[in-house]
Order: C-alpha cells, then structure tokens, then sequence
C-alpha cells in the first residue's frame, strides 16, 4: 500500500482556495449595484449561455467562474425557490434563505470534495427602496458576505469594485448606472493596464425592477440595450399579465415589496448589518 | 438533489424531492370519496379575433349545500395563458398552483417559454396522474386556453383545450365548456358564437352562457346582483392576461340581468 505524503490541513486549505481562486480569476467580470429603479446586474459575457437569471419574484441570481458550476447552482436555486414558494408561500421566498443554502452548499463542496467549485455567486433582492435591496456574495468556499449596495465578481473584482465604490449612487437612474457599470468592467483587461470600451454585443444585462409587480427580474438587450447605453431612458416594456389589472390575477400580486422578509420580523437595527462584513469565514 | 442535472419539469423534480406535494400521489381509503369536499362548478372559454376569453362562475357546492359563493375558478397559467378547474375544488386549486409553478420554473430553468402545445401536454399529464383519484370521485378536469405566440395558422393566436379526468386532451374550435352546467353554457354559446369575435363580444357571450348555465344548473351561481358578486372573466391576448376589474365585468353582468329582466331565455 502507498504511503501517502502528511499535508498539513491549512496547507490541503491554502491549496484549494488558490486553484478556485485561479480558476475564478480567469474569467469574465459581472457587477451588480443598486439603482433607484432596483437593482442592476450587467456581466461581460460574449456567449448566450447566461451568466445572470431569475431566481424568483424579487431575487435574482449572478455568477462568474466555471459555467457548468453555477448553473447547476442556479438550477438549485431556481428548485429550492419555487420549492419553497409552492409549499408555503411566495412571500416566504427570501433570498437570505437562498444565500444560505448556497453556502451550505459550497461550503460543503469546499472541505467535503477534492476540486472545489471555480464560482463566485451573487444573489441579489430588490426591496422597496434601495436600502432595502439585499447583494450576498458567497465564494467558493462558503463564505457569504452582505455587500453594501454595489459587487464586482471576478478577475480583477477588486479593480472593478474600486471603481464602482469610488462612484456608486444608489439615487442614479439606469442609464447612469449602465454607465458606471460598463466603465467599471471596462476599467481593466486593456493591453498594458488600458481601459476597454465595452459594447452591447460584449454584455448580458438585467434588472431587478422596483416598480414591477410579481415578477421584477427583466432582461435588457437588443435595441433597448443600445439605447440604455448612449444614455437613454429605460422604458420597460409592459409587464405581460399585468395590464391594468386591479384584482389579483397572480398569487404574488399582494406581495409586499419590501424586504421578502417581514419588516417587523427583521427590526430597524438591522440597517446595521448592511455595512458589509463577512459573515462566515475570512474569505480566504 | 437540488443539483442533480436532470429535468427542467418542476412536477419531475417534485416527484423525486417532495413527492407528496404531488396530488394523486396520496393513498385513499376505498369506496367513493365524492361528497366530501366541495365542486367547483362551470368554466366557458371563447376564442376571438385577438385571443381567448375565459369564464367562470363563483360557486361550489357540497350536495345540496353552497359552500362558497365567492370561489375563483379562472386563473392565469401564465403571462399568455388561463386555466380554469371544475370537479373537486381542493384538488383542482392545487393542481393549478402546481401548473402555475411547472410553467414559471421551466420559463426559468431553460430560459424560454414552454409552446402553448407543450404547456397544454403537460396538463394533461398532471391530470393523469390524479387518475386513482378521479376513481374514487374526486375528480378534476381543467380547462385550458391561451394566446398562441407562435402560432401554426396565423389566424388561430386564441386556442382552447380540454381534457377527460383520463389525461386525455382535445383541442377545442370556437368555444368550450366545462363543469356541471356546462352542457347548458355550450348550447348557449352554440347559437350565439360566431367566428372572428371581438374580445367585448366574446365576454358578453362568456357571461351569457354562464347565466344560462346557472338557469337550469343549481350548481351554478348566476350572477349575484344582491352581494355584488360576478364571474371571474379573464382575457389572454398579445398583451397578456387580463382579468376584467370589479367594474368592467359589473357593467357587463349588469347588462346580461337587465336583457334577461325584458327576455328570460336570453
């Protein structure tokens, strides 16, 4: 029988946490930030496999690493959801619930598996306000963390997120938020450290919309993305199913929009909590 | 479970992680079970010149009781379709939250939406599965219409479809029925509808039919002018669904009572 060589914990740890990281690093960026209209999630992505979706009414899910990873995190999110929707209600889906099971099961995925999963996640809950929209990032190894307002995933997220903490305002509109996104994408990769001007072929798009009843998670492309990016208005177009409906013809529509979990439950000194610390490890 | 690559159908992902939230999965004690869970009664649904109008009356009985007056038996599938249930209403209730959820999460999973074909097969297949139940007389038999956006015949965009408790599924031409009154509501529509209707025409019609459904059907609740409760009427066109507001269908079912206060028979 071979013997195998002693490899300290820390260092199996250190180990895995560079190959994700590596992995993670060679990849295209997303961004998402919160906007006085939602919350906008903007990737750079050349392909139509989709690194940005719907989750569930007001949650919505952004990844960036290994695609076959987090889709199959994606489509978990998308069961657990409706899941849970169906069982008790649609108001009883909160993406603090998802964020949860994310890190259950990355962290899992992380200590329990020889390779661990080359994603960064981001699931992302647009509530009444922009102070009450919720951005968790979970890495790969579990760690969660509640983001302030704006996260770039990535390589080079730190770049990225320089840009966006420097300039984020969570009372921009969607053009200006476009904008800040897409420069703060395009702030690297450039030969020699140059900046790149990102175009709309070189970029998913989507909204978490505010003032959209039911559903709010609503894709920007084509013409509508061209117009959003020379700094025009984001004109949504009309919701199907909602038109000028006063009785409920969805089971979502009496939702509440602010924060799928009840106010009362959560308590004003929560507004602490969104400073942004992480919650589960130190990310390393 | 969760991340198993497998299907993007929500009623397969349940049957293997919940299945007991799957109706027709549940052991039933022999004999007939008909009587002991309130009916939900007639659905019609009209096919227009811009899409489907569908209908449903506010009643459901348990033998000679009404158990409620104010049930909704119309419902939005999804953006661009509707489905109403008649038969055991529990069952019924459940088994158009679970096509509700089964359309939605293939609309997420894959990215696109389900054909109206493909939406109306998988009915069908939910409907089969509460087979061994529909034996036992808790039947439920839906009816299904939606505004084809992708249609064969450019001139059919409103198409109907209904189903035997057997699974089995026919699609409908013009107008269609379901439920305890709805051989009165068919034969009312059979005179009255003609090809090509507009979509306010239609919802006169829908209303009409379901006044002489509960004419001659004491299952059916015609419209009930004392409390103010009217059908649900929904409309499914390129716009999406719609349900018409409390003073749209008043105005409409006010109409229908008062031709029927100058004419009976309609």
């Amino acid at each position: 029988m071979a013997m195998q060589f002693y490899a300290s914990p820390e260092q199996v740890q250190r180990d895995r946490s560079e190959y994700a990281r590596k992995g993670i690093a060679r990849g295209r960026s997303a961004v998402v930030l919160t906007y006085s209209g939602g919350i906008l999630l903007v990737a750079e992505n050349l392909t139509s496999l989709r690194k940005i979706s719907e989750l569930y009414d007001k949650i919505a899910f952004a990844a960036v690493g290994r695609y076959n990873e987090f889709e199959s995190l994606r489509r978990a999110g998308v069961r657990m959801a409706d899941l849970n929707g169906l069982a008790y209600d649609r108001r009883d889906v909160t993406g603090r619930a998802l964020a949860n099971a994310y890190t259950q099961t990355l962290g899992a995925i992380f200590s329990e598996t020889t390779k661990p999963y080359e994603v960064e996640i981001c699931v992302a809950q647009v509530g009444a306000s922009p102070e009450a929209d919720e951005l968790y990032r979970i890495t790969y190894d579990g760690s969660v963390m509640d983001e302030p307002g704006f996260m770039a995933m990535g390589g080079q997220a730190e770049a990225i997120g320089g840009v966006l903490k420097d300039r984020h305002d969570v009372n921009a509109d969607a053009a200006a938020a476009l904008k800040l996104a897409v420069e703060a994408l395009g702030s690297v990769g450039g030969e020699n450290g140059a900046k790149r001007q990102l175009t709309a072929k070189q970029l998913e798009v989507a909204v978490l919309d505010r003032s959209r009843r039911g559903r709010a998670f609503r894709r920007i492309s084509g013409a509508a993305l061209g117009t959003l990016l020379e700094g025009g208005k984001d004109v949504p177009e009309k919701a199907p199913g909602d038109a000028g409906d006063a009785a409920p013809p969805a089971p979502a529509e009496a939702k509440p929009t602010v924060s799928a979990a009840p106010v009362d439950a959560e308590g004003v000194s929560d507004a602490g909590d969104k400073t942004g610390g992480a919650v589960n490890g130190d990310g390393s | 479970m969760f991340t198993n690559a497998g299907t993007s159908s929500f009623t397969q992902f349940l049957s293997q992680a919940a299945p007991e939230l799957l109706p027709g999965r549940r052991p039933l004690p022999p004999g007939l079970s008909a009587d002991v869970a309130p009916h939900a009664t007639t659905i019609v649904a009209v096919a227009t010149a811009d899409g489907v109008v569908m209908a449903g009356d506010r009643r459901a009985t348990m033998g000679n009781l009404i158990a409620s007056r104010d049930i909704e038996k119309v419902h939005p599938a999804d953006a661009y379709s509707l489905i109403g249930i008649a038969g055991t209403a529990g069952i019924g209730i459940e088994l158009m939250r679970l096509f509700q959820v089964e359309l939605e999460h293939y609309e997420k999973i894959e990215g696109a939406m389900l054909s109206l074909d493909g939406k109306a097969n998988r009915l069908a297949a939910m409907v089969r599965g509460n087979l061994g139940a529909a034996m036992q007389g808790l039947a439920v038999v839906p009816l299904f219409a939606g505004y084809d956006l992708a249609p064969a015949d450019p001139a059919r965009t409103g198409r109907i479809f209904s189903f035997d408790v057997a699974g089995g599924l026919y699609e409908e031409t013009g107008f269609d029925a379901i439920g305890s009154g709805s051989l009165f509501a068919k034969s009312a529509l059979k005179k009255r509808y003609r090809p090509g209707v507009t979509t306010d025409e239609a919802i006169r019609l829908a209303v009409e039919a379901l006044y002489d459904a509960a004419d001659d059907d004491t299952a059916t609740g015609g419209p009930d002018v004392t409390r103010k409760i009217y059908p649900v009427v929904m409309t499914a066109t390129a716009d999406g669904t719609h349900r018409l507001t409390e003073n749209e269908i008043t105005t409409v079912a006010e109409q229908v009572v008062a031709g029927r206060m100058e004419n009976p028979g309609g």
